[in-house]
């Protein structure tokens, strides 16, 4: 099961890095979206450092949304869920390799952009360990959270927009606890306890999140 | 067949909830009425909030309706999805625009109610931001209901998503709380007896269960209509086959 579990996630991986677009793009979008907050709430060092945990967060969560399209739809339009399907491998299993590769191709290298952004917006150096920290156990989260509306979605024309409808209130939780673990930090407070909320939100949606999404997949392949 | 396999199914619905619906419309009519007329009348004003109280009497159980409505929803979902019973998921669907109006009547009139009480008319607090959550939520339900073109596979998806939204609820409820809160805790449903005057009590309660029976009366009429859709649809795809 190991082996089929990676031979999916290196798949994965391969088709998103030789197609390029994907993990470019989303980096792009997410370069974009923080740099226009200064241009809306004005260029004032302070304004913009204090809001910068809130807007880096934001922009991730958005990014990341914008991203799910891809997690199964081009593998349901040419067929390929339909083989994979029928692999010995549980659904369950699989859907949870497709979500590992998409967060590897574009919630790792939002991470790898953060810190620049934080140069950018000002954030002072104590608070970007515990940045970095937050987004690498929230950005799995999204991820899940994300498969569960990608899977619903399939089969839905302009599903994309609906995706972001379904998943942006579940992810409320995520956002709290990221933007409240850099607050913390920056405030010289111990930020193990929001640290530790996003940990158990990833571990309860690692458990329960592949469950939802291969129903929505298998939904998908019924008809 | 146990008895609430006998209770979905379609044709026997049609013929107990032509009797329920009746029943549920003028007990409901009854309920507010009464609620209504003791609240808005016979009950005391608040020693600090003065006549503003009043607007409790609908505020308070269009939010527990809110809730309840969703656990009905992802209650006839878990049905839909584990025994596949038809009338469930539409059961679901004829609850969500209910639901729905609920919260934001309960999102409006605690607006309405925080303007003069808290000199503003929406605050980033924790239960007015989970409210809005679960306003949100309500929308995802139905747009995704909608937005298959084969209405069983809309209904599935949508089924899904109401139980996904079911486990995420609590979770957004705590960490909202958590976040900030500045709405006062609850004080009808406590261990120790509720913290409120009979005399406001009394219309409180007559007004909850008015909108119980108000959302049973219009779920059920709403579901009679879908049944009988779904019959005139069939009898259309038999009528096509034939010529």
């Amino acid at each position: 099961m190991t082996g089929a579990f990676l031979a999916i996630v290196g798949r994965d991986l391969r088709l998103a890095f030789r197609r390029g677009g994907d993990t470019g793009s989303v980096v792009a979008f997410f370069v974009i979206t923080v740099t226009l907050f200064p241009f809306g709430v004005g260029p004032e060092p302070n304004l913009i450092a204090r809001i910068a945990p809130g807007v880096l967060w934001v922009a991730a969560l958005l990014a990341a949304t914008l991203s799910l399209d891809r997690l199964f739809r081009a593998d349901h339009e040419d067929g390929s869920l339909d083989l994979l399907a029928l692999s010995p491998l549980p659904l369950e299993v699989l859907v949870l390799a497709k979500t590992l590769a998409h967060w590897l191709a574009t919630g790792v290298p939002l991470l790898v952009a953060t810190p620049l952004l934080a140069l950018l917006l000002n954030l002072p150096l104590q608070g970007w360990g515990v940045l970095l920290a937050a987004l690498a156990l929230g950005t799995p989260s999204l991820s899940l959270l994300g498969a569960i509306g990608a899977a619903l979605t399939l089969g839905v024309r302009r599903g994309g927009v609906l995706v972001a409808l379904l998943v942006l209130p579940l992810a409320v939780p995520v956002l709290i606890f990221g933007v409240a673990a850099v607050d913390a930090a920056l405030m010289g407070l111990p930020a193990t306890t929001p640290l530790m909320a996003l940990g158990g939100l990833l571990l309860a949606a690692l458990v329960l999140a592949p469950w939802a999404a291969a129903a929505g997949v298998r939904l998908s392949l019924e008809s | 067949m146990s008895w609430w396999h006998r209770l979905a199914s379609p044709t026997r619905f049609m013929s107990y909830s032509a009797w329920v619906l009746p029943i549920a419309g003028w007990l409901a009519a009854g309920c507010i009425g009464v609620g209504l007329a003791l609240g808005l009348f016979a009950s005391p004003a608040d020693y600090q909030q003065g006549e503003t109280v009043r607007i409790m009497y609908v505020h308070v159980p269009a939010a527990w309706m809110a809730l309840f409505c969703y656990s009905a929803m992802a209650a006839s979902s878990a049905g839909y999805l584990i025994w596949k019973q038809p009338l469930a998921e539409l059961a679901t669907r004829a609850t969500a625009p209910v639901g729905a109006c609920f919260t934001a009547i309960a999102l409006v009139s605690g607006s309405l109610w925080g303007q003069p009480m808290w000199g503003t008319w929406w605050v980033w607090d924790a239960r007015l931001t989970s409210a809005l959550v679960l306003f949100f939520l309500y929308l995802g339900y139905m747009a995704l209901a909608e937005a298959f073109d084969d209405p069983t596979r809309g209904g599935k998806a949508a089924s899904i998503l109401a139980l996904v939204g079911f486990v995420n609820v609590p979770i957004v409820k705590f960490s909202v709380d958590w976040w900030n809160t500045l709405h006062q805790p609850a004080s009808v449903v406590k261990l120790d007896g509720p913290a409120i005057d009979p005399a406001m009590l009394v219309p409180l309660l007559l007004m909850a269960a008015g909108f119980t029976f108000y959302a049973v009366a219009v779920v059920i009429l709403r579901l009679r209509a879908m049944v009988l859709e779904r019959k005139i649809q069939a009898l259309q795809r038999q009528l096509a086959e034939a010529r």
